[in-house]
């Protein structure tokens, strides 16, 4: 067949094309090797660059007079340093989540939740707290790891609300507590950033960081007692990305599934841009589970549900996820109806943040009012109690000395590693000394079904785990 | 012939060994996995099984028929693209990088029309008919989308060096991504739901109908462009710009209108490929475009770049063996986490194909004079 000149057209992009293979190459590479972040990479936090803006016009206030020994009780020994905000300025936070692309449904009532938090918990001494412009943490390392040196740049910062995903919090914490800051998580599930609740750390665990989400081990062992007692399943198995989240709960259900007695069928791994999850789910069918577990995001998540069912082998194995889809925007489509996902316990009835007097009613009302619809996901919540805490943290942790209001970043952290008993809209709260301060109650719930049914089917639960 | 000669005689460098040894060994790991797979069918237990992989299992007819045809539907995509990097590089010598975006906005443009459609309940009544019309109108858009990219970002570069369009259509390419981010948004976009038979498997080899109409759907499409470069004068004039296009000129062929044709044949081939995609995964995103852009160029580069018939070839074969590859080479191998490597296998093929067909499996091999 003679379909066109290649023959010389070839000899002439001989270089052309030498070049592009060689692009090529390096493309994969890179793919490959950010598909395996080395968790081991600590990354030095940039020194500030950025010297706390002086107050252009210091006005004097009406700030409380001076007490004789202005520091009061303040929490702290100064060793991390002190954060001096002049009358007139505001102290410094910052939300830092997931509020674009496909993780958006998840990361955005988070975020949101901290400015509502902010503003029903007002001035803190007499001073404003100011949360800036949002950060997006891009749901990953990359995104985590930009957001935390532009925070790290600003010396005022005192703390960051953040990260929504695991995989961001590993890049991000270490940047963010190096220089000082405190980070609270209300979305970060992953035991990796806390411990195994055994006493051993993790491996990305820092001083300084925090998190209201529950810690993984907790929804692994959930789904687990509920595919192996309730389903009365003895087979199963699970589907991660690799992302830090996925990958741990991923192995906490697996670890649990055993511990129960059943049998892990296959634990295997996709990549988050793969739509065509034929070949992973046949190397899932081969062991002929009957359940299958794949805690992950968006869009993957769609493509599993899909395929699933055509795949030999798979028919009937019931399908299971976990909060990262339990969302606004997974819970419609049509492949996911009748799927069991589990979550943090949403029943949130009539529990009141004890430092704001709010409920989740009160709360729902005003973010429909803010936004124009309802919070996509459950952990506005955890969003919700983490900004207070970190507020209430700076309260306890500050002084005015001479209407300057000063903060020991070293108290915010004994605030907060001393906590117990806190009342949150999540629950009660206690917070040990890696950080952990969720609640461990964890429920599965069963999707009804298409667009009308998003409500009725977080609420539908069809078992709960407390341990 | 004296340089062939020469080159005979020429004594091997340390360059020649290396590759020797590595074409040696991505055979024997291709021939090793196969037999442990092979032994895995026969009999799990089998100790060659049990050598490499402990908890082999296996896979049933059904399994590894399912995984060729998922491969086969992927691939018959990819090969749709790559004939338009393919034609490009016939008749201008470049990689037009930007392609894979034009296959996302066939992919977009079919999310939008269907859409609609589906507001207007057509999509649901007149299943056939609302497909036929965003076929119609995705390849409209693509096809317009291409000839615009050729007039405003090419033309004006005709005659520089090749790296110069190169960059451009890199340049092009992350154009029309954020065109797209900043009109669509950022999240993924689903298609509407399909019908059933659509989604259900059929008693015609147990293949789900939407796999069948990509093949069947790939399949004319590779046919009728056969026929246009091969029995319409356009084609004719499209084979002699190829060949030189000083020439042709000279012969009276109006070079610009037969390039411009076809960057609008290949943008048409795009748009197909990026409905089948909607029909296939019904989810697009601004990013769709990107890896299964860089897998077509693999495609064509596979097959023999300029060579029609070797990018769908070359588009099948990576098909294939990213759906079948982890599975029946490196699992039985024992590798562990091999879904997460399909990617990789999929460049792996080319880097293979490379190594032991330097110009593509359907590419001619280069009298020697040429090759400097």
């Amino acid at each position: 067949m003679n379909w066109y000149g290649h023959l010389t057209k070839v000899r002439k992009g001989r270089g052309v094309i030498s070049l592009v293979i060689a692009l090529l190459a390096v493309f994969a590479l890179l793919a490959t090797s950010c598909g395996n972040d080395d968790d081991g990479d600590t990354v030095e936090a940039p020194e500030a660059t950025q010297a706390p803006e002086a107050a252009e016009e210091p006005e004097a206030t009406e700030a409380p007079a001076p007490a004789p020994d202005p520091r009061g009780n303040a929490l702290g020994d100064g060793s991390l340093g002190i954060v001096e905000v002049e009358a007139g300025e505001a102290i410094q936070i910052r939300s830092l989540q997931a509020i674009t692309g496909d993780v958006a449904g998840f990361g955005l009532p988070i975020d949101r939740a901290a400015y509502i938090a902010a503003d029903d918990y007002g001035p803190i001494h007499g001073f404003d707290v100011d949360l800036g412009a949002s950060l997006d943490d891009l749901c990953g390392a990359d995104g985590g790891q930009a957001a935390a040196q532009t925070i790290v740049a600003d010396d005022r910062v005192i703390g960051v609300l953040g990260t929504s995903c695991s995989g961001a919090a590993v890049a991000a914490a270490p940047l963010v507590t190096n220089a000082g800051m405190v980070m609270i998580s209300g979305g970060n599930t992953s035991p990796a950033l806390t411990s195994d609740l055994a006493g051993t750390a993790g491996p990305n665990h820092v001083k300084g960081y925090y998190r209201t989400a529950h810690n993984d081990l907790y929804q692994g062992a959930a789904m687990a007692k509920f595919v192996f007692g309730e389903l009365g399943f003895t087979t199963a198995a699970a589907i991660h990305d690799g992302d830090p989240y996925t990958q741990g709960l991923a192995q906490a259900f697996s670890d649990a599934f055993e511990d129960e007695g059943g049998t892990m069928t296959g634990f295997s791994g996709v990549n988050k841009d793969d739509t065509d999850m034929v070949p992973v789910l046949t190397e899932i069918a081969a062991g002929s589970p009957e359940a299958l577990f794949f805690p992950i995001f968006q869009p993957a998540g769609d493509f599993i549900a899909d395929q699933a069912p055509g795949v030999s082998g798979l028919e009937d194995t019931v399908l299971l996820a976990a909060d990262g889809l339990l969302n606004a925007n997974y819970l419609p489509l049509p492949q996911t109806a009748g799927m069991y996902f589990s979550g943090p316990d949403q029943r949130f009835g009539e529990n009141v943040n004890q430092s704001t007097g709010k409920t989740a009613a009160d709360f729902t009302a005003e973010y429909e009012s803010r936004y124009g619809e309802v919070p996509s996901s459950a952990f506005w919540a955890h969003g919700y109690d983490a900004t207070i805490l970190l507020l209430d943290a700076i309260a306890a942790a500050s002084w005015i000395d001479d209407d300057t209001l000063m903060i020991d970043r070293q108290g915010v952290r004994d605030y907060l590693y001393g906590l117990r008993n806190f009342n949150g809209i999540i629950g009660t709260i206690n917070c040990d000394a890696f950080g952990d301060c969720g609640s461990s109650k964890i429920t599965v719930v069963q999707n009804l079904g298409g667009e009308e049914n998003i409500e009725a089917s977080l609420n539908n639960v069809i078992y709960s785990y407390e341990p | 012939m004296i340089g062939k000669a020469l080159r005979r005689k020429a004594p091997r460098t340390g360059v020649d060994w290396f590759l020797t040894v590595m074409r040696v060994a991505a055979l024997t790991v291709v021939a090793v996995g196969l037999l442990a797979f092979i032994a895995q069918e026969i009999d799990t237990n089998n100790p060659f099984a049990r050598w490499a992989n402990p908890d082999a299992t296996g896979l049933t007819r059904a399994q590894f028929q399912g995984l060729i045809v998922s491969g086969v539907a992927q691939g018959a995509m990819y090969g749709l693209i790559a004939l338009g990097y393919s034609m490009v590089y016939g008749v201008l010598g470049f990689i037009n990088f930007a392609h894979g975006e034009v296959f996302m906005v066939g992919a977009m443009t079919g999310m939008i029309t269907s859409t609609k459609l589906a507001d207007a309940g057509m999509w649901e009544s007149n299943f056939i008919g609302s497909l036929v019309l965003i076929v119609f109108v995705s390849v409209i858009v693509c096809a317009l989308t291409a000839v615009i990219m050729e007039r405003v970002a090419y033309r004006p570069l005709r005659g520089s060096p090749r790296l110069i369009p190169l960059i451009t259509s890199i340049g092009v390419s992350f154009f029309l991504q954020n065109v797209s981010l900043v009109l669509l948004g950022p999240a993924a976009k689903a298609y509407p739901d399909v019908p059933d038979w659509v989604k259900s498997k059929h008693t015609f080899l147990e293949i789900e109908g939407a796999k069948i109409l990509v093949i069947v759907v790939a399949a004319a499409s590779m046919v009728c462009l056969w026929y246009v470069v091969e029995r319409t004068k356009s084609g004719k004039a499209m084979r002699a710009v190829a060949e030189d296009a000083e020439i042709a000129a000279l012969m009276g062929i109006n070079v610009n209108r037969t390039i411009v044709k076809v960057f609008a044949l290949g943008g048409a081939m795009a748009g197909m490929a990026g409905i089948l995609w909607g029909i296939l995964f019904r989810s697009v995103v601004h990013t769709t475009g990107f890896l299964p852009g860089i897998k077509a160029f693999s495609a064509a580069v596979v097959g023999g770049i300029g060579h029609l018939g070797g990018a769908m070839t070359g588009g099948l074969s990576i098909g294939v063996a990213e759906s079948v590859g982890p599975l029946l080479i490196l699992e039985p191998l024992g590798v562990s986490g091999v879904s997460q490597l399909r990617d990789a296998v999929a460049f792996a093929v080319l880097i293979g194909v490379l190594l032991l067909r330097p110009n593509g499996l359907f590419g001619e091999r280069l009298p020697s004079e040429d090759r400097t």
